[in-house]
């Protein structure tokens, strides 16, 4: 029996990546970073986990190390968030499209301007489309737990696509809360060492990184997309894994909460998801028939599975802490596309928290009520909470 | 991944290089030829990490390669750090011991938009020589200036026009800045001077941390000289004191390449139609006597005169 212990979230990431068995990990401090990488350095400094540390003068210069490292067959692994994250974005795609599995934690955090160094998951929504794999988490536990998936997954040869998992800056990376601590034994039993086939070696010279031609890009593109859309079956194997191992059954998509009979569903991603909870339980008190689905896994997007899963609401209103200026919140958006020429519930979007504002309980019930009350789609987002005395009028 | 033409799995075969002929570049080009000595110096226990350039765009076209060493190409401006993740993955594995690391670009990633990341690379000690091929402009993407553009050339960013003479700001002094880093070794060298530049990569390899090497290298086609005169052109260079060669170990200047006789700049500007409205338009003759301050200053700044 495994008891509960009291850690701080990023510490959390930092003790599961240890577990993992990285060869080596690179991260810049700034920009602003978390504890994580803090750790992972005092782990190094005290000899408790045997890999190369490489402290770089940006996020760029540390998303270029791993990757340089990943080449070379390692197992590798990074931190960031926010403005880290944008000036990785070129670094991103060219991992994506080069096959590395890089395993990254993104605590979620807002973007500039205005500055601003409070939670929001504007960052890593902006690079959705990068070819990462992208698992969102609500608590200690989950971003615990799903850094040997990370690593599994992407590693797996049939898919050798880049993981990204999230959790709330603040909210999570700062927040102390118990967790059940995977042990060193079950990590090796779960993921085994990383050997790719294919790696910088001067006794099979290879060249990676060849430039491609009108003729052959679009089929590497498409190779791409086809290990992201069949990481779904490996997502699903490895979740399934997991729970035998640890004990620990998650969902490889989503988590429902009071969705059976539920006429309106709530979605968020994230740490949102505890707050939700609390409303749909008080929601239901008052006996309306409400629930929440956190989504879990954004990419690759399991359409099919939310179809599924949604098909019976009436109405979804989708809580998210992004936006796609000029549009709507992303995973509305997406979440659109399941539903295409399929019977379905009227899908309402509502951006909240921006920038690290507070969401209560009573915003949810609000966006609750506002979502009942439509009965015609909206154009764009609903924003909760907005406080108009401070927003002047266009002139 | 691509297999080199010239190699069979795993083994040179004997009597073919280690760079493979069959490559794009244009006729004369001196980056090209550079890098073919700098693997034949380097050997084939050699891990080559390239920015994106004329080098890697030219040696690389997919499903071919030129490389016959383990090569990775990122993105422009990251060499310097992706050899420094190849060179902690080897010592990770404890197969760091015997291998050659060398992270290379041209002049507008080494001098521009990867100085960060070089500089980043230099401080953090990786035993890892970093090669520059100084064409001195952006020729892979049409001759635009970059920071070792060399003081009144034309370049289409940096044209010469009824106002303009071409490029008004020096040459950033690399080589120095480098060595500003407090690394072992940075050094300048010649395409036009292969033996000596084939003894500059073996004796950089050879010292432990970082080092620089910077290597002068003749584009016919963005200084619009002659293609059979690139290696001519490139000694017109060195003897017109334009560009040095000399090596700076542990912060002090050695191995001065002096010269007999210094050649005034004309001999080499009249070369390449990059310089050529200087001699055309009325009010060159101030400007040629700027670039021959410039050449006088090297002179007296290195003792480069016997």
């Amino acid at each position: 029996m495994i008891e509960n212990t009291v850690v701080e979230g990023s510490y959390a990431v930092a003790e599961a990546v240890k577990l993992c068995r990285p060869k080596v990990i690179s991260a810049y401090p700034i920009t602003p970073q978390t504890h994580i990488v803090e750790d992972l350095s005092q782990m190094v400094a005290d000899g408790e986990i045997d890999c190369e540390y490489v402290v770089v003068e940006s996020e760029f210069a540390a998303a270029s190390v791993v990757m340089g490292a990943s080449t070379a067959g390692v197992r590798t692994y990074t931190a960031t968030t926010a403005q880290g994250l944008f000036l990785m974005y070129e670094v991103l795609y060219n991992i994506a499209g080069s096959r590395l599995p890089i395993n990254m934690t993104c605590a979620n955090r807002a973007p500039s301007a205005p500055i601003s160094i409070w939670n929001d998951q504007q960052d890593s929504v902006a690079v959705r489309d990068a070819g990462w794999i992208q698992i969102y988490c609500e608590d200690s536990q989950e971003i615990h737990d799903f850094q040997p998936i990370a690593h599994k997954v992407g590693e797996n040869p049939r898919i050798r696509l880049p993981v990204m998992t999230m959790m709330d800056g603040f909210i999570l990376t700062h927040t102390y809360e118990p967790i059940k601590r995977m042990e060193q034994e079950e990590v090796d039993q779960f993921l085994p060492p990383y050997d790719p086939v294919v790696k910088l070696d001067c006794a099979r010279p290879l060249t990676f990184g060849a430039f491609a031609m009108p003729d052959t890009y679009h089929e590497i593109r498409y190779m791409l997309n086809r290990a992201m859309m069949n990481s779904k079956g490996v997502l699903e194997d490895a979740f399934k894994e997991f729970g035998e191992v640890f004990g620990r059954e998650y969902h490889p998509y989503f988590e429902e909460y009071r969705t059976e009979d539920a006429d309106i569903i709530l979605m968020t991603m994230g740490s949102l998801a505890g707050t939700i909870k609390d409303a749909v339980d008080r929601l239901r008190d008052d006996g309306e028939k409400v629930g929440l689905l956190k989504l879990r896994t954004a990419r690759p997007w399991p359409g099919a599975e939310l179809r599924k899963a949604l098909d019976h609401a009436s109405v979804m209103a989708v809580i998210e802490k992004d936006i796609s200026l000029g549009h709507e919140g992303t995973i509305s958006s997406d979440l659109k596309t399941a539903f295409h020429h399929h019977d379905g519930p009227l899908i309402h979007s509502f951006v909240a928290g921006l920038g690290g504002r507070d969401i209560r309980v009573s915003d949810i019930k609000w966006a609750y009520e506002k979502a009942k009350s439509l009965r015609e789609p909206v154009d764009g987002s609903i924003w909760v909470g907005l406080n108009h005395d401070i927003i002047p009028e266009v002139v | 991944m691509t297999q080199p033409g010239s190699l069979k799995e795993g083994f040179i075969e004997p009597g073919k290089r280690l760079f493979a002929p069959g490559h794009r570049g244009c006729a004369g080009c001196g980056e090209l030829l550079a890098a073919r000595l700098v693997l034949e110096a380097a050997g084939p226990n050699t891990i080559v990490a390239n920015n994106t350039g004329c080098l890697e765009v030219t040696t690389t076209p997919f499903p071919a390669s030129s490389w016959g060493v383990p090569w990775v190409h990122s993105l422009f401006e990251n060499a310097a750090a992706v050899a420094s993740g190849i060179e902690a993955a080897l010592i990770a594995t404890g197969k760091r011991e015997g291998i050659n690391i060398i992270a290379q670009g041209g002049d507008g990633s080494t001098f521009d938009i990867g100085i960060g990341l070089i500089s980043g690379m230099l401080e953090r000690g990786h035993d890892i020589l970093y090669i520059c091929y100084d064409n001195e402009a952006y020729m892979n993407t049409g001759i635009q200036r970059s920071g070792a553009t060399p003081t009144y050339a034309s370049t289409t960013t940096s044209p010469s026009g009824k106002v303009s003479w071409g490029n008004t700001r020096p040459k950033k002094p690399m080589p120095e800045i480098m060595a500003a880093h407090g690394i072992p070794y940075s050094g300048t060298a010649s395409v036009s001077y292969p033996r000596e530049l084939l003894r500059k990569v073996r004796k950089a390899l050879d010292i432990e941390g970082p080092k620089y090497l910077h290597i002068h290298v003749p584009c016919p086609t963005g200084w619009y000289c002659d293609s059979a005169e690139s290696i001519k052109v490139g000694k017109l260079a060195v003897e017109t004191a334009l560009f040095p060669i000399y090596d700076i170990e542990d912060g002090v200047v050695t191995n001065v390449k002096r010269l007999k006789e210094i050649k005034p700049v004309t001999e080499y500007l009249k070369t390449q139609r990059r310089f050529a409205h200087m001699f055309k338009k009325e009010g060159g003759d101030e400007i040629i006597s700027a670039i021959q301050a410039i050449a006088d200053k090297n002179v007296e700044r290195l003792g480069l005169k016997k």
